[in-house]
């Protein structure tokens, strides 16, 4: 939901990144304000993913210029831990297997210390059991998956059902979702979706990393950026994700010269 | 056949020994296995790293310390070990120093298990002794087994008879008291055809001290049985601990082990399965978690004696500090053994730039229509895994010691006695500075 007057949640300016000397990114630009859904498409290694981790701040992507606000601080200086702290969250492409921490365990943990941080209370087991079941009914989860070891085992609709179960958990201020609709079913792609949308409000922002219109059809963006070659080349509403859809990306550039010939 | 011991440590060892005089014995067998064993011992030495199988692991300070044979221990106070035991009902059998301690023991059973002590022989267990005792651990070109063989002052045999399930679990404690002397100890585990048992052997520390325990089990689990073993070491932080495992599997039998080196300075643990039936299967899990300067040594053996075999095994070593482990993983499978179904996995984490690791998996494979596989790693902590904890809010070192927990629980969690389990996590917790 678009308002000119709510606050800006995330200001990237002329943000450059590199992973192993390799430079990805190479100045994008983007504001996101509380309560808005923002979409980044694009094709592989147009450099979505990697924007995406390199706000999570994962230690293989080096900022090397450019601006990198949240909430007006920077984020630059801030471990994952601290980010993640302040409120930012990523919902992984690939979700990682950790067997021998049971899946519970793992959520009270990262529950916790992140209540903890923010002053409010921490639940003991018992608690927090009735309290990830109650949000586990959101996403029409098993509560068997409580007691496996954390993603192990789960199927690819079983782990991004498990990310978005953090995220009802984590309450984030900046929900990043990476793919989140890749390798889901139509009726996981659903109860997924519902999920999010229902976890979406005035408060907080979404940035959904997408290849594909599909998402977007249950999670509505205020806006869509397309991203190619590190940078955002393209931003408008809802409508240009169908656009791309009937199109294709190379429509864009086609698209560009005729909106770029007119007065 | 010449009386002259070249390897003089172990002439010394012999030689006080002999001082002590025979224990008395109800079953000869037993006078005479001693006998071989001690005659063999003449022509044997200790190794060194020298022998391909003790490279990784010098136990010559062994022989600064003329450990002599425990005598009678005097019995500690029955409170002071009840932390050792476990909630469960069990069948509890209690060493001290090597020596069975039937004051301390307690069997919680309808009777269908059958225990003797290896000084009072009777009926069952005295033949399951002449079949088995000294058969399936191999004497002849082991040292630590000979002298095992032929200094165990005690032991005992425990005999599940056929077609008997036992629903609780046998808990055989080695306590050391921590006094200057080496332990002997022997247990004989015969599961006839379809018994089903699960064993717990731990070795435990009454105080800190300079010991060593010369340990040796045989398992011989029968036709369709099924033996679920479970082996914790938590010796003293100084202490010497050699132990052979020897493992009979009979056809379309089962054998699980699971298998934690914990305790000890230096500790070296051979383990030998032979899958002797068509369809035999064994899955032998193992993980030593040492630190400081500790040393672990695996070496295990399984061999694939028959067609059909199935073997799984997965070791994992946590090493922090300037501790050293060795894994030695070998696998044979025999010319006949077609349709061997075997998969190794052996994991490895080093905690520390000092922390050091020796891995050597083998198969030998002179069967041609078999499954086998076999994998080794070592390294750090995995960076995606850390990342993935980091995003969540976990700080760095909350999430490597989540991650080095997660590592060893892996195989904590296949120990099925439910308060070992959670005795064994809470260390682990301790360990990894999480709790």
């Amino acid at each position: 939901m678009i308002n000119a007057n709510s606050k800006i949640l995330l200001e990237v300016h002329d943000l450059h990144a590199t992973v192993s000397g390799a430079e990805i990114l190479k100045g994008v630009d983007i504001t996101v304000r509380s309560g808005e859904i923002h979409a980044i498409m694009g094709l592989n290694g147009s450099g979505k993913s990697t924007f995406a981790k390199v706000l999570a701040g994962h230690p293989s992507y080096e900022v090397t210029r450019g601006t990198l606000l949240f909430d007006g601080q920077d984020l630059s200086a801030l471990a994952p831990e601290e980010r993640a702290r302040a409120g930012i969250f990523l919902a992984f492409q690939y979700p990682v297997e950790i067997p021998g921490v049971a899946n519970n365990q793992f959520l009270r943990l990262a529950y916790n210390t992140v209540q903890g941080q923010r002053g409010e209370e921490e639940l003991d087991p018992l608690e927090f059991d009735d309290f990830v079941r109650e949000k586990m009914k959101l996403l029409k989860m098993n509560p068997d998956f409580l007691d496996r070891s954390v993603n192990e085992g789960f199927s690819g609709g079983e782990k991004k059902r498990n990310e978005i179960l953090q995220m009802a958990l984590l309450e984030p201020r900046l929900a990043l979702l990476d793919e989140t609709d890749s390798g889901l079913d139509i009726d996981a792609l659903r109860i997924v979706a519902n999920g999010v949308n229902q976890l979406s409000n005035k408060d907080n922002a979404l940035i959904l990393v997408t290849h594909y219109q599909r998402l977007l059809d249950y999670i509505v963006p205020d806006y869509v950026h397309v991203m190619e070659a590190g940078r955002i080349i393209r931003t408008s509403g809802k409508e240009l994700a169908q656009a791309l859809e009937t199109h294709g990306y190379d429509w864009i550039h086609t698209n560009e010269q005729i909106t770029g010939a007119l007065p | 056949m010449s009386t002259v011991i070249w390897d003089d440590y172990l002439e010394k060892l012999i030689e006080s020994w002999r001082k002590e005089g025979e224990p008395s014995r109800t079953v000869s067998y037993l006078n005479r296995l001693r006998a071989n064993a001690l005659s063999r011992i003449e022509s044997l030495r200790l190794p060194t790293i020298r022998d391909e199988e003790w490279r990784f692991t010098d136990i010559s300070s062994l022989r600064n310390t003329l450990f002599p044979r425990a005598s009678t221990a005097s019995l500690p106070g029955l409170d002071s070990q009840k932390s050792t035991f476990l909630d469960e009902p069990t069948c509890r059998l209690v060493f001290v120093d090597g020596q069975y301690m039937p004051g301390l023991s307690g069997l919680t059973d309808d009777g269908s298990i059958i225990v003797c002590s290896l000084s009072e022989l009777t009926g069952i267990c005295a033949s399951k002794t002449e079949q088995y005792l000294g058969q399936l651990a191999d004497f002849q070109d082991d040292v630590f087994v000979a002298l095992n063989t032929a200094l165990m002052h005690d032991g005992i045999c425990i005999v599940i008879p056929a077609n008997v399930s036992i629903t609780v679990p046998v808990h055989i404690l080695y306590i050391t008291s921590g006094k200057e002397v080496a332990a002997y100890p022997r247990c004989l585990l015969v599961a006839e055809s379809e018994a089903e048992v699960t064993i717990v052997e731990e070795y435990v520390a009454w105080q800190e001290g300079v010991s060593l325990t010369n340990a040796v089990t045989e398992i011989y689990v029968g036709e369709s049985a099924r033996v679920n073993h479970i082996r914790v070491q938590r010796e003293a932080s100084q202490a010497f601990h050699i132990a052979n495992n020897s493992t009979f599997v009979a056809k379309t039998a089962h054998y699980d082990s699971v298998n934690l080196a914990l305790g000890a300075r230096i500790s070296r643990f051979d383990q030998k399965i032979t899958l002797a039936g068509e369809g035999a299967e064994c899955q032998i899990d193992g993980l030593a978690l040492i630190a400081d300067r500790q040393l672990a040594d695996t070496h295990t053996f399984i061999d694939h004696a028959s067609p059909h075999g199935r073997s799984r095994q997965l070791h994992k070593c946590i090493v922090d500090e300037s501790a050293h482990g060795v894994f030695s993983g070998e696998i044979m499978v025999r010319p006949h053994s077609q349709q061997t179904d075997a998969r190794q996995l052996n994991h490895n984490l080093l905690l520390s730039e000092k922390a050091r690791m020796d891995t050597k998996p083998q198969l030998e494979i002179f069967a041609d229509d078999v499954k086998c596989a076999h994998g080794a790693t070592v390294g750090q902590l995995d960076k995606e895994s850390l990342f993935y904890l980091q995003s969540r809010g976990f700080a760095e070192e909350v999430a490597r010691n989540l991650l080095t927990y997660a590592f060893g629980g892996e195989i904590i969690n296949r120990v099925i006695v439910a308060s070992l389990r959670q005795r064994l996590e809470e260390y682990i917790l301790v360990r990894t500075r999480i709790s």
